[in-house]
């Protein structure tokens, strides 16, 4: 099972609130020249078949609600990569008004990709560290919830 | 056809024993395909059992009430009736039949489609409802001619009977209807240019959006079984016939391989079409030639 899961790694990409730069990569990451499909990397469409998501950029007011819903759509075990340097520190974009980041504010993130964007080899690292991250966590460690199950933080119902 | 005879080709050759790594090859041979005719190495050779096992391992959302017990059946159902439809198909010489076994067979290779249709609308998700829609309108719209090709080919030989239609020397009638299941086999598993219900770009995963875990599991394990059903039936209905049990495997192995390349092929050399233009092109392209198929099948049925 956990050889299965680290050579198994589904992804949904996220942005929150991204200059698109790290999400080029990201897909880059998936064509011919890296071909990220050797280790089993598959871009899902939705989050319920993930088991890693991928979030780049430095999580706005209005993206802030909705990686908490998708971080609560994704089953466990999952895995969170945060792609670029914007959801590790906000980056150029630090003390915007307009900004709740960084991202592990929201979520728990287990694997850092730096970089402005970073390249897709780094990219296709993460993920294969994340995947072994995935590999070693129970199952029974994080559970899956419903849609709308999520509740609204203390800032958001203020 | 006797119980041991049922149970054995339902539950080891061609069924479920044989069926099931069959289907785990096909995905990985569509995948490697399309991989590379994008000039990618694509995935290892067991990437479809390492996700179906890791798929097995995830846990998925509680399924609550008549709708979500409802929701974690149609799969099962599916896979359940896929397999059917795999055990079904005469691959041995003389591996006995019934009369009739073909209407089974047809009516085997509708159930996981029309579980698609049901899952999405009970997954009460606005994409697997528009992705339901669309395959219902596919399927009312290649069913036509795949059912026509079919009939038009048993008709002209009078019988339902699976091993006597897989047993025909071919004729132009049986390469025509033959080519008509072919072109009706991309939309039947949701393949380009026809895979309008899970169009990943457009809807997420349609029907399936809100299926975790072991139950998508299922369903990637059913998507399989039917490669193997639909590459098989094409298969047994070109095959020659052999007398020995291990040429015809091969030979059904080889026919089902090549099936499954020509369809991957194209998928990967054609973009989706529109719902409209499909629609368009199984009605007034497609339908005229089964029309005239069935039409010469029955003109020869009347003279012999």
């Amino acid at each position: 099972m956990c050889y299965c899961r680290r050579r198994s790694p589904w992804l949904f990409h996220m942005n929150s609130g991204s200059c698109n730069g790290c999400d080029i990569e990201l897909i880059a990451s998936l064509t011919p020249r890296y071909d990220a499909e050797q280790l089993g990397v598959v871009l899902q469409g939705s989050p319920r078949h993930a088991d890693i998501l991928c979030i780049t950029g430095p999580v706005t007011h209005n993206a802030a609600r909705a990686v908490r819903t998708v971080y609560g759509q994704v089953c466990g075990p999952k895995a969170v990569i945060a792609i670029g340097s914007c959801p590790a520190t906000t980056n150029v974009f630090i003390d915007s008004r307009t900004l709740d980041g960084p991202l592990n504010r929201h979520v728990p993130v287990d694997v850092f990709v730096p970089g402005c964007p970073p390249r897709p080899d780094a990219i296709i690292e993460g993920v294969a560290k994340a995947a072994s991250i995935l590999a070693e966590r129970a199952a029974q460690e994080t559970t899956a919830r419903p849609v709308g199950a999520i509740e609204p933080s203390a800032s958001e119902v203020k | 056809m006797d119980l041991t005879t049922a149970l054995v080709r339902f539950l080891i050759f061609p069924g479920l024993l044989f069926a099931v790594p069959a289907a785990f090859f096909l995905l990985w041979e569509e995948r490697k395909a399309v991989a590379m005719m994008q000039g990618r190495i694509g995935p290892p050779f067991m990437q479809p059992f390492y996700d179906f096992v890791k798929l097995l391992g995830k846990t998925a959302p509680p399924r609550v009430g008549v709708g979500g017990k409802l929701m974690q059946l149609w799969p099962l159902l599916a896979a359940a009736s896929a397999a059917g439809a795999v055990g079904l198909l005469p691959v041995l010489p003389a591996s006995g039949g019934f009369e009739g076994d073909l209407i089974l067979l047809l009516a085997l290779l509708e159930v996981p489609s029309m579980c698609i249709i049901v899952a999405g609308f009970s997954s009460r998700s606005i994409f697997g409802e528009i992705g339901s829609a669309r395959e219902a309108i596919l399927s009312v719209s290649y069913n036509i001619v795949f059912l026509l090709a079919i009939l038009s080919i048993a008709a002209s030989q009078h019988t339902f009977r699976l091993e006597t239609l897989a047993h025909l020397p071919n004729s132009p009638l049986q390469v025509m209807g033959v080519l008509a299941i072919l072109i009706c086999l991309p939309a039947k598993l949701h393949i380009n240019p026809f895979s309008l219900p899970n169009a990943e770009q457009e809807i997420y995963a349609g029907p399936m959006t809100e299926y975790a875990g072991g139950e998508l599991a299922l369903w990637n394990l059913s998507h399989g079984l039917e490669w193997v059903a639909a590459s098989g039936l094409v298969a047994t209905l070109i095959a020659p016939q052999v007398a020995s049990i291990g040429a015809a495997i091969a030979l059904f192995l080889a026919l089902t391989l090549g099936v499954v390349l020509l369809l991957s092929v194209v998928a990967a050399a054609t973009a989706r079409v529109q719902i409209d233009t499909t629609v368009r092109f199984y009605w007034q392209c497609t339908l005229i030639f089964a029309v005239l198929a069935i039409a010469s099948a029955l003109f020869m049925g009347f003279k012999s």
